[in-house]
């Protein structure tokens, strides 16, 4: 499936996989708790390995292993569950995660600017969105207030007013 | 007051833009329901039982005489020539068309003003004191903070899509009139020990179905930390408040849940990360603060309005009920009652908005602030002034002489206009008025707060009520749970309830044997507060219950 990946439209190389799914040697990712019950297994698989993440887990618990993982999934289960904005936030600001970092599920494209902001430079939609309508949303607006992810300073240490 | 820069400016444009997108996506059917839902909540927009709501941010209750003018504009064109001021300093019209919202965002926004986080599980707009800047008894003026905050929250990336909504109020002064230990974060300003001010920083107190009065999680945060502290509890409620039931979303309910250690403990240990990455920088607050100067006070006094009050006893009732001290000698802020017999409490009308403008810039230095108890406030009138304004409000029907009185009930729209009420509260505010409007009987029951809200989400405050009436549905039929004893001020408390609920046609009723019991039962100028504090509610509920 498509999906928006540094500002285009891109097919998507990756495999979710399922807790009870085996692993085959094509990239794919798999959610947290599995991860840490089969850490050496999936080591050795061999392919590409990516991390889901849910609003429920806690990212300093495991931020010092997140080096190995070239895409982190944060799963977004309904567009009013801002967890994941957070998550986004600490995962590049605070645990300095470079890697490809991936909203999944059912946000709207309306959510993109805001996404964008917290450090998120990919965008799964579970469902069948307009990317085309999503693609210009990602620059909605031209001012920020706030510092986040994508801005280390507040608009007033940015900019004379 | 603060006027936007080119920043500002543009935001608010492109928001209007954005809106307008999204509107014709929706209509067009590329947004569902569901989808189009939080986006125009977060404009304000709420589809209800007639015709759409549309909520109008007044940042910190403060408009200029021309977005007064606009906002009558707006009432004529697009409402039935009203509006109907809030008990959150902001303004509402009920009658617009969906299709017409953008371009009411459009007008909105030539005169500095928008409808952005009004609604929506985000934070809101902040409120103040109304009196902010002029009254006697201020530590500083909050306001600066206020705009500050404003910017802050607006179209915050990360906390925009919070477990519930969050409301924030600053007050600058001794007096608490900005209602801080009920609001998910009060920021109290304090003075400390070397006397640097600052904010004390209440968090979890809220009114609606969980009515509870916040704690004090710092009791003094530097200014240039305000906002990574706020910034670090708004991370703890977004990551751990509860999103399983809307009903115990509130961050409230994670305090209590956490317990105030544990979760002052989460806030700290959040806000030592962040700390030093975003400062409020002081060239920042100074910024703001040479938007909120005095304006050009006359030093001289007149005569002030003494000699007329004593020729004209009405003017004398209005002088002394409806006007405060100034911290400028020779100054009054005056208060315009939107609590007239007859009309629905906080509602105005197109030509009242448009004549309070012409005033405000004829009396006050064109400026007007909103107060949580839906009246208005000129801050600024000299005292010479006093007696021709009052004549002129007093033809425009603002002139009601009953600013903190029994008749001043705060009270929310009700089952006549908002989806969510289970009862009317607007014609039992108006049974209960037309049982007290006698100018010496209000004057004899002294300071009072009646507040009547439709629902349990409590709009109306009604939790912190002297008086508190809530309407609750029973099986199809409007009945109304009284508590008694509330207050939102510095001596913050939640009313306690009479007994079992009344109904309709009993209310006022109710009302006026309290009022009676309390007049009986009162101890040297005592007031009702102070008499149902000192002798519970028993008294009240027997005479109360007798009746039924």
């Amino acid at each position: 499936m498509p999906i928006i990946k540094d500002g285009a439209i891109v097919t998507d190389t990756w495999h979710h996989l399922a807790d009870d799914e085996p692993v085959s040697a094509a990239p794919c990712t798999v959610s947290l708790a599995r991860w840490k019950r089969e850490k050496s297994e999936l080591a050795a698989h061999g392919g590409a390995l990516g991390l889901r993440l849910s609003g429920d887990d806690r990212v300093e618990d495991f931020a010092g292993e997140l080096d190995q993982f070239p895409l982190v999934v944060v799963e977004f289960p309904s567009m009013g569950d801002g967890r994941g904005f957070s998550i986004a936030r600490l995962l590049r600001e605070r645990y300095d995660y470079r890697g490809e970092l991936r909203a999944r599920g059912a946000f709207i494209p309306d959510q993109v600017f805001y996404l964008r902001r917290v450090g998120f430079n990919a965008f799964e939609f579970t469902y069948d969105a307009n990317l085309q309508t999503a693609l210009p949303l990602l620059n909605e607006f031209s001012v920020t207030y706030q510092a986040a992810a994508d801005e280390p300073l507040p608009l007033y240490r940015r900019c004379a007013r | 007051m603060y006027q936007y820069d080119q920043y500002d400016q543009r935001l608010v444009d492109e928001r209007v833009a954005q809106f307008r997108s999204q509107t014709r996506r929706f209509l067009q059917g590329e947004l569902s329901e569901d989808q189009f839902r939080p986006l125009r909540l977060m404009n304000g927009l709420y589809l209800q039982r007639h015709a759409p709501m549309l909520r109008v941010a007044i940042p910190y209750g403060v408009l200029s005489s021309r977005q007064l003018h606009k906002l009558a504009e707006i009432a004529r064109r697009y409402d039935k020539s009203v509006a109907h001021f809030t008990t959150r300093q902001n303004i509402q019209f009920n009658w617009p068309r969906l299709e017409d919202v953008p371009d009411i965002l459009a007008e909105l926004a030539t005169v500095q003003m928008h409808a952005i986080q009004t609604s929506g599980n985000c934070i809101r707009n902040v409120t103040s004191d109304p009196l902010a800047g002029v009254c006697p008894d201020e530590i500083e003026d909050p306001r600066p903070y206020c705009e500050i905050i404003r910017q802050w929250s607006t179209l915050h990336p990360e906390f925009s899509y919070l477990p519930r909504k969050f409301k924030i109020a600053v007050s600058g002064a001794r007096k608490d009139r900005a209602a801080t230990q009920v609001h998910d974060i009060g920021l109290q300003m304090v003075e400390n020990e070397t006397g640097e001010t600052g904010f004390e920083v209440l968090v979890g107190g809220g009114l609606g179905r969980t009515p509870i009065i916040g704690q004090t999680i710092r009791p003094f945060l530097a200014k240039t930390d305000l906002l990574s502290y706020l910034e670090a509890i708004l991370r703890v409620y977004n990551r751990f408040g509860r999103r399983d039931n809307k009903y115990k979303a509130r961050i409230k309910i994670l305090l209590k849940e956490t317990g105030i250690e544990d979760f002052t403990r989460r806030v700290e240990a959040e806000w030592v990360q962040i700390r030093q990455r975003l400062v409020l920088d002081t060239g920042e607050i100074e910024r703001v603060k040479r938007h909120f100067t005095a304006p050009d006070y006359k030093t001289v006094a007149g005569p002030g309005p003494d000699a007329q009050a004593a020729a004209d006893p009405r003017f004398a009732v209005w002088l002394r009920n409806n006007t405060t001290p100034h911290k400028i000698p020779g100054y009054r802020a005056v208060f315009l009652s939107l609590k007239a017999c007859g009309v629905p409490p906080g509602d105005i009308a197109d030509t009242q908005l448009d004549a309070v403008a012409d005033l405000a810039e004829r009396y006050s230095f064109g400026e007007v602030r909103a107060t949580h108890t839906q009246n208005l406030v000129f801050a600024d009138v000299h005292q010479d002034d006093l007696h021709e304004l009052w004549q002129r409000l007093d033809s425009i029907g603002l002139a009601t002489p009953n600013i903190g009185k029994a008749t001043d009930m705060i009270c929310c729209p009700g089952l006549d206009y908002c989806s969510l009420a289970n009862a009317s509260s607007i014609s039992v505010a108006e049974d209960i008025y037309s049982r007290i409007d006698d100018l010496d009987y209000l004057h004899d029951l002294g300071d009072l707060r009646i507040n009547i809200s439709g629902c349990m989400n409590g709009c109306a405050h009604q939790s912190v009520g002297h008086i508190g009436i809530l309407g609750v549905d029973k099986k199809g039929e409007e009945w109304y749970q009284l508590t008694l004893g509330g207050s939102s001020s510095n001596d913050a408390s939640l009313g306690e309830r009479l007994g079992p609920a009344i109904d309709k046609a009993h209310v006022a009723e109710a009302v006026e044997t309290i009022l009676q019991t309390y007049i009986e039962l009162r101890q040297d100028g005592e007031s009702f507060l102070d008499t149902v504090r000192r002798l519970g509610i028993n008294p009240f509920q027997e005479r109360v219950y007798a009746h039924h």
